[in-house]
């Protein structure tokens, strides 16, 4: 118990070192193009070929689930658009996104850590979370909401691709379905998700990659925690936000 | 002028630096030596602010560095370069992007004249045209040589070299040691060398110091020190066959 309240706090001393002014802004702006490239652009293959796979195994489920003729074949559709909208696109991605971005952070500043080049940059004055993190941290929020639109986008567009190629239910029929009892909340709830989402995954990820401490075995055991911790993170914070948004 | 006073440091039960009173000198090489363990990267890390101390002052020209708000230290550290034992260079930079990072974060020189101060800190450690090469393409001495680029890019007041020359062969090692002492006289800064190297003792320690389980024992130049009756210091400057061998023959 007591070591939890000491990471709480000490991730909470980590959180206020990242959230300061930078110390060039222009230097700051230059690392965060680079993070919305690495983070953000080099994450849209694995989500298309997720997404698109969802999406299609979703519509194939749910339209073979559906027999009787008491129920609509385009609940199919309204059943892929809400599974990718309300779950799959803001929470399965940032499930898949831990694990790719997290560890890729963790070991990332571990390795900065465990070669001193943490402390290069805290001798020379600057402040290390803030120049290191807050570039991660900005640069996922601001490209997460758009990922999660375009994993939106991609399944549910493939799953019309499944209806339009293999005989389940009617294209037309997945249209209607898609449009039935839309509520333009869902995406807003989405999207808050996905920002939260997006703090938590980079922020443990980098409290677990700086603190890292020793040698390799280090940094491998602190992206492995930093995965970890922050994939539960995520999906305890998909309970407490459902629960105050949609109840 | 960089001076240490009544400064402890204890890690739990580990009492690691005990009263330890220093003076560093400008214009000078000054060499912290001690056995591994005796607390030598400890005194450096309390000095330049990685570590707390437990009591004592560090004063950097008479500004008490362990006195200083945030900020005025942010200041004192600017005009600190560091040559770290494993170099420390950004592996995800060039030669280039890693010397001109402290001129692109704390001056106002324009892309063009940081370029020019980036061939000038080259040219001084010798390693002309290897601007586009990262770290993993150089070897341990070109590192440390980047390394000292680095440090002297931004035009510090104070150097400190942790080991600089670890796992490198003698004659690189001369070089290195050599390289730290004409850049020292050069921009008269104060220089800090922390080493258990005796060569590098005998080459370039104008000022050396000997730190013995966290106690500062001995303080006197390099031409003093083959003469020094300090029974530890003794054992650690003929530790090795050779210097046994050369004390026997100088009887």
């Amino acid at each position: 118990m007591l070591k939890i309240l000491h990471q709480i706090g000490e991730y909470s001393i980590f959180i206020s070192k990242v959230f300061r002014r930078p110390e060039k802004w222009k230097v700051f702006w230059e690392l965060y193009i680079q993070e919305l490239w690495k983070l953000g652009i080099g994450s849209i293959g694995i989500i298309v070929i997720i997404s698109g796979f969802m999406g299609m195994v979703i519509t194939i489920q749910t339209a073979s689930q559906i027999d009787s003729g008491w129920i609509p074949a385009y609940l199919v559709g309204f059943t892929t658009r809400q599974s990718m909208i309300l779950e799959f696109s803001p929470t399965m991605l940032a499930l898949i996104l831990s694990g790719k971005i997290g560890s890729n952070i963790a070991s990332e500043l571990g390795t900065m850590r465990v070669t001193e080049q943490i402390d290069a940059l805290e001798i020379m004055g600057i402040n290390s979370a803030n120049y290191l993190v807050l570039p991660k941290i900005t640069a996922l929020m601001c490209i997460m909401p758009f990922l999660v639109i375009l994993s939106m986008f991609i399944g549910i567009f493939f799953g019309y691709m499944i209806c339009a190629t293999v005989d389940i239910i009617t294209p037309s029929d997945y249209i209607t379905g898609i449009q039935y009892d839309f509520r333009p909340f869902d995406i807003v709830y989405a999207l808050i998700k996905s920002l939260i989402f997006a703090f938590l995954i980079t922020s443990i990820s980098s409290y677990y990659g700086y603190y890292a401490s020793g040698s390799a075995l280090e940094v491998g055991k602190s992206s492995t925690k930093a995965v970890v911790y922050s994939s539960i993170t995520v999906l305890v914070f998909n309970y407490i936000i459902t629960q105050m948004l949609l109840v | 002028m960089i001076e240490i006073k009544g400064i402890n440091k204890s890690f739990g039960d580990n009492h690691v630096l005990r009263d330890i009173d220093v003076t560093f000198e400008s214009g000078v090489a000054n060499l912290l030596i001690g056995a591994s363990g005796s607390g030598k990267t400890t005194l450096c890390k309390c000095t330049v602010g990685l570590h707390t101390p437990d009591s004592g002052t560090i004063s950097y020209d008479g500004r008490i560095f362990n006195h200083m708000s945030r900020s005025e230290k942010k200041e004192v550290r600017r005009e600190i370069g560091f040559l770290f034992q494993g170099s420390a260079l950004f592996d995800y930079m060039t030669v280039e992007e890693n010397i001109l990072f402290p001129i692109k974060m704390f001056s106002n020189l324009t892309r063009k004249e940081g370029l020019e101060r980036v061939n000038f800190c080259l040219d001084r450690v010798d390693l002309n045209g290897s601007n586009k090469l990262m770290p993993s393409e150089l070897s341990g001495g070109m590192k440390k040589r980047v390394g000292i680029a680095r440090a002297i890019s931004a035009k510090p007041k104070y150097l400190f070299c942790d080991e600089p020359n670890s796992g490198l062969d003698p004659q690189t090692s001369i070089l290195i040691d050599n390289l730290i002492k004409e850049i020292t006289h050069e921009y008269n800064m104060t220089t800090v060398v922390i080493t258990h190297d005796m060569n590098s003792v005998l080459e370039i320690g104008e000022h050396t110091s000997f730190i013995y389980k966290g106690n500062m024992l001995w303080d006197g130049t390099n031409k003093d020190i083959m003469d020094a009756e300090t029974t530890e210091l003794t054992d650690f400057v003929y530790a090795s066959s050779f210097m046994k061998e050369l004390k026997r023959r100088n009887g």
